[in-house]
């Protein structure tokens, strides 16, 4: 961590306490965890006051923490028969009715101080509502709208208070949220001419989901555990 | 005939200046706006879904059809992402060969922007000029990494291959006399610096001939001065980075500010406007063309002083050569894990930015510590400035929409993802 981080990192613990958790980094950046009821407090504070003066909000984006460090082929135990060999996708069945875990989605934001060429990124998880909700913060930095938008495109986070909050990516009219990990990468459904019906159809994708490259974690002896950030899901 | 006044105004998606596929709802009132709606995510294609199913190395290329006028820089944002969390630190020589393509793609962008830009307000001869210059710096692009556009040229650990010995050239056809072959190849016979160098002689004439065209031109200032003012608190509020934030007064770059590669190395200057308007932004980016001459210049004397390798020497992270290939069994190996399975990356998260010719173009990559990632979000820095057309569009005329959409250098690859 820089010096000029490092003091910012002080001034941040003297100023919010115990309400903004910092995480470890590897690569010096300044993470916070904040709890979602304290966001826009933070954020006002973040902005406005002379140690912080974060006028621009650089980037927002959802995170579905899904699946968070698991592999699809074991590397690290060898069975009776051997290292497995094929890649076993696990298909993940999205439950409507169900509430989430608390850490799953989560909202990322980046600020960028321009006065102070310094950045910070805060973390909020959206708790286990389903559906997922934050406070928008469209009020505080006019750059959020569209981000939230988007991040409400693809993971179905509800943001309170944001003036329009509608589909920003994804085709008039689409269903469900893409980017969330229950989501196959192939979609759900696909258009195609109809020439009986002389327009075009959705229908059932009909191509078969397949893995080239198999997601695999291997303990390399080059990043040493202690080096190692724990996962995000506590 | 009925008396309009208040109406709905559908622009785009295929509009030819709505650069791409932007589609623009405009509530109007007679022939002032009151109210833009932009429709994105025609061009959205999933690419950060898509990098979650790949191994990091694989979507390089994607990164390339994000903002495709300015190829190496996305790929530059993305690089850098996984080299901050794998601890790597490129070879020096492979840091300038980033630094010249970063330049030269920021020529490719401008030149590509003042031709839109001018087209769209009606100046047609700077299109062609602009695509003039153009062609040879695509050329640069063919000779080192094989493709026009779509480069894929830099790799975690540095870039793919060193700087080729000679340049592709023209050859004697039915539709050109072998003298004029001769002249077009005049500037070829040497090596890819060589060439470079060529261009940027010459290069500073072609930007007296644009502003010669343009920057005094009654009808040009007519259309841009006073068109999309911007104030500095706003540009920050609305998180405009890049040239639109520099117009508008705010000396920011992330080349100067928060330098990466060598570009504290390098000297260059950053220009800034002062009204915030259509035309500052234009004078700004003029400028920015000249400064990038320059460091290209810079990089060029470099390079030819100081040969050496372009990728790190790990082979967990880079393939082995060819010829090593052949008689080394780790080689062998090595390679063949690289290509099936890729290199893991240490669990964490990091965001790594460039000062993209749009803009601050980031990369936020969360790794768990599998050969793939977790999440990547491209942070692209047309996508606020679209969002805010609304804002510097209300009140004008319809026409002004032109400018602003031409002077906001949108491009739809990035914005849509």
């Amino acid at each position: 961590m820089s010096p000029r981080s490092a003091v910012l990192a002080e001034q941040i613990t003297a100023r919010f306490d115990g309400r903004l958790q910092q995480v470890p980094s590897r690569t010096g950046e300044l993470t916070y965890e904040v709890g979602k009821a304290d966001l826009t407090e933070v954020a006002r504070a973040l902005r406005d006051e002379s140690a912080f003066r974060f006028e621009t909000l650089v980037d927002l984006c959802g995170v579905d923490y899904l699946g968070f460090g698991q592999a699809e082929w074991d590397t690290t135990t060898a069975t009776g028969t051997g290292f497995s060999r094929a890649a076993v996708r696990e298909v993940i069945v999205p439950d409507p009715a169900a509430s989430f875990d608390p850490r799953r989605f989560a909202v990322v934001y980046h600020l960028l101080s321009i006065s102070a060429n310094q950045r910070l990124r805060l973390r909020v998880f959206t708790g286990s509502d389903n559906p997922p909700v934050l406070p928008s913060l469209v009020e505080v930095w006019q750059s959020a709208d569209w981000y939230e938008r988007e991040a409400f495109d693809l993971f179905g986070i509800l943001f309170e208070g944001h003036p329009d909050l509608r589909r920003l990516l994804t085709d008039y009219g689409f269903i469900g949220h893409p980017f969330r990990k229950d989501f196959p990468v192939s979609g759900n459904v696909e258009v195609r001419y109809d020439p009986d019906k002389e327009r075009v159809i959705y229908q059932p994708v009909s191509i078969e989901p397949r893995v080239l490259v198999p997601r695999t974690i291997r303990d390399d002896n080059r990043y040493l555990p202690d080096l190692k950030e724990g996962p995000a899901r506590g | 005939m009925a008396e309009f006044q208040q109406f709905t105004l559908n622009f785009g998606p295929q509009h030819p200046a709505a650069h791409g596929v932007l589609r623009l709802v405009l509530e109007m009132d007679g022939e002032v706006i009151q109210k833009a709606d932009p429709h994105v995510g025609l061009l959205h294609r999933g690419t950060e879904k898509l990098a979650e199913t790949k191994p990091f190395n694989q979507s390089i290329g994607y990164m390339d059809r994000l903002d495709y006028v300015s190829m190496m820089c996305n790929e530059h944002g993305y690089v850098l992402a996984i080299e901050k969390l794998l601890g790597v630190v490129p070879p020096l020589r492979a840091q300038y060969i980033r630094v010249m393509f970063d330049e030269i793609t920021r020529i490719l962008n401008h030149l590509l922007w003042l031709g839109c830009h001018g087209l769209d307000i009606g100046a047609m001869t700077v299109f062609l000029y602009c695509f003039r210059e153009r062609e040879d710096l695509m050329d640069c692009y063919e000779a080192v990494s094989g493709t026009r556009m779509h480069a894929t040229y830099y790799r975690p650990g540095g870039v793919y291959r060193d700087l080729p010995d000679s340049m592709p050239r023209y050859r004697d056809s039915r539709w050109r006399s072998s003298a004029e072959v001769k002249r077009m190849n005049e500037t070829r016979e040497g090596t890819l610096l060589d060439f470079v160098e060529a261009f940027t002689d010459r290069f500073p004439g072609c930007i007296d001939e644009y502003e010669a065209l343009l920057t005094d031109n009654r009808i040009w200032k007519q259309r841009t001065v006073n068109i999309g003012v911007v104030t500095p608190e706003r540009a920050m509020q609305l998180g405009f980075t890049g040239p639109m934030l520099r117009g508008s007064g705010i000396a920011w770059d992330l080349r100067k500010k928060q330098p990466y590669e060598v570009y504290s190395d390098l000297d260059f200057d950053i220009p800034v406007g002062v009204n915030g308007d259509c035309y500052d932004r234009y004078l700004v980016r003029m400028e920015e063309l000249r400064q990038s001459n320059r460091i290209i210049r810079q990089c060029v004397q470099w390079l030819r002083a100081n040969p050496g390798p372009v990728t790190v020497d790990d082979h967990k992270l880079v393939p082995p050569s060819r010829e090593d290939m052949k008689g080394d069994m780790e080689s062998l190996i090595h390679h063949f894990k690289l290509f099936t399975e890729g290199y893991t990356v240490p669990a964490g998260e990091t965001y790594a930015a460039v000062e993209h010719p749009k803009g601050e173009f980031g990369v936020y990559l969360i790794a768990d510590g599998a050969n793939k990632p977790f999440r990547v979000k491209v942070r692209a820095p047309g996508f606020p400035h679209l969002a805010a057309l609304d804002d510097m569009v209300r009140g004008h005329m319809l026409p002004d929409v032109v400018a602003v959409i031409g002077t906001q250098d949108i491009v739809f690859g990035e914005i849509d993802r």
